[in-house]
């Protein structure tokens, strides 16, 4: 528990210095674009796939499940577009973020402490939290939603193209499925969910790495430490999130 | 100059430095020397800031710099450049971008300023056609001349160098001292320096102090380093068959 509360207060300490004012508002700001595509638009590639094929499979097994006369098949693309929205394209998209740019972060900034370029950064004067972490945070806070859009786009998309192809429901059912009782709030609960997962991915990740004491072996354990926490974090924030916004 | 008083450092109850006093001369090489392990870099990050100290006192001219809030450090620090070990460049940037990362965050000046200092800053450390490699690309020599440009990029008054010469070649190490030593004069820097190799203190060692187990054993400069009779010092400096030798010969 000591343990715990001293981690959780070393955590809170760097977020004080992760939000004081920046240096030179022109450094962050190219450092912040940098950081748009280092995290957020290499990482466009990875979400297609997996929301493609993610809607793919629930919508094939949606459709084998309600095999049954009295169930419309456009409930099929109901099910597809609501699960994709709910869940899928922010839940699952951010534990696969976890495991993508929280390692990708913990790694870096790790590396970066024991190969003592955290220290040059700070014999210069420079505040290393905030100069390293805060473009890191802007950047996923403000991609990380566009993630989630085109994750719900594509898994729609490869649901109807597995819907149709495999014949367990027509183009026009599915486009009827995916347009009936559309609650817009869901997208708006989804992109909420999204950036408190962002946040907490990036600054758990940040976090592992900027304590990083030792040499490679360290950086390796606080990348793993960095995605097991954040995805912990992901799932129990999923639930208090999910009661406070559809209760 | 710098002053250093009463220094004590442990780490997690480990003493690691104890009872360090001594003051480093401006326009002067400053070495701080002794085997590994004996506190040199735990002293110098600790002059520098990078470690608190438990007790005692470092004074940057007339001002207690450890007693300064990290805000009020920043003026002192804008005038410190800092050699690591490792040189500590960064990775994601290019040679002339390292260079030009202090001038991006403490001036105002224009690109083409900028540009200017650099390439006068890579020329002075004999850095040429290199801007556009990455450090991954650049051999040790190479990495550590421009952490020097890199850290005399602000004009320094204060230059610190963690074992410049360790890794290098014994003909690449005489040069990375000799560059620092002329910097120093040339910028009337007070620079101190880390180091084991004998080499470099005979070679620029002009005051010397000599640390064993956190403790401070010697102090004086490289002419009398051969005859003092501190016993931890003679055995250091005359812990190779050749140095046994010479010191036989001589007497």
């Amino acid at each position: 528990m000591i343990r715990f509360l001293t981690q959780f207060g070393r955590y809170v300490m760097l977020l004080k210095k992760v939000f004081s004012k920046p240096e030179k508002r022109g450094v962050y700001y190219r450092q912040t674009m940098k950081e748009f595509v280092n995290l957020g638009l290499t990482s466009i590639g990875i979400i297609a796939i997996i929301s493609f094929f993610m809607g793919a499979v629930i919508t094939l097994q949606t459709a084998y499940n309600t095999e049954n006369p009295i169930y419309p098949k456009y409930l099929i693309g109901l099910g597809c577009r609501d699960s994709m929205i709910l869940e899928f394209s922010s839940t699952i998209a951010a534990l696969n973020l976890a495991g993508k740019v929280g390692s990708n972060i913990a790694a870096e900034i790790g590396t970066m402490r024991f190969t003592e370029q955290i220290d040059a950064l700070e014999i210069m004067g420079i505040n290393s939290a905030s100069y390293l972490i805060l473009p890191k945070l802007i950047a996923t806070l403000l991609f990380n939603p566009v993630l989630t859009l085109i994750a719900i786009i594509v898994g729609i998309f490869g649901g109807g193209i597995a819907g149709t192809l495999s014949g367990v429901i027509t183009t026009e059912n599915f486009i009827y499925g995916i347009q009936y009782a559309f609650i817009p709030y869901y997208i708006t609960y989804s992109l909420i969910k999204t950036v408190f997962f962002a946040f907490i991915i990036t600054s758990v990740s940040a976090f592992q790495g900027y304590y990083v004491e030792g040499g490679s072996l360290e950086v390796g354990r606080a990348s793993t430490k960095a995605v097991v926490f954040s995805s912990v974090l992901i799932l129990l924030f999923n639930v208090i999130l999910t009661q406070l916004l559809l209760s | 100059m710098i002053s250093v008083k009463n220094l004590d450092k442990s780490f997690n109850g480990k003493v690691v430095l104890k009872d360090i006093s001594v003051t480093f001369e401006t326009g002067k090489t400053n070495l701080i020397i002794g085997r590994s392990g004996s506190g040199k870099t735990v002293l110098l990050k600790s002059i520098v800031g990078l470690h608190d100290i438990e007790a005692g006192e470092i004074w940057f001219e007339d001002t207690l710099f450890n007693k300064l809030s990290f805000e009020n450090k920043k003026k002192i620090r804008s005038e410190m450049g800092m050699l690591f070990q490792g040189s500590a460049l960064f990775d994601s940037l290019t040679v002339e971008q390292n260079v030009q990362f202090p001038l991006d965050m403490f001036t105002n000046s224009t690109n083409e300023e900028k540009q200017e200092r650099v390439n006068f800053c890579l020329k002075r450390v004999n850095i040429v056609n290199a801007n556009k490699l990455y450090p991954a690309e650049l051999s040790g020599g190479m990495k550590k001349r421009v952490a020097i440009a890199r850290a005399i990029s602000l004009n320094p008054k204060y230059l610190f160098c963690d074992e410049p010469n360790s890794g290098l070649d014994p003909i690449t190490a005489i040069l990375i001292d000799e560059l620092i030593k002329e910097l120093t004069e040339e910028y009337s820097m007070t620079t101190i320096i880390n180091t084991h190799d004998m080499n470099s203190v005979m070679e620029i060692g002009e005051k010397i102090i000599f640390i064993s187990d956190g403790i401070k054993n010697w102090e004086g400069t490289k002419h009398d380093i051969l005859t003092s009779d501190c016993e931890s010092l003679n055995d250091f400096v005359f812990a190779n068959a050749l140095a046994k030798k010479l010191r036989s010969a001589s007497k």
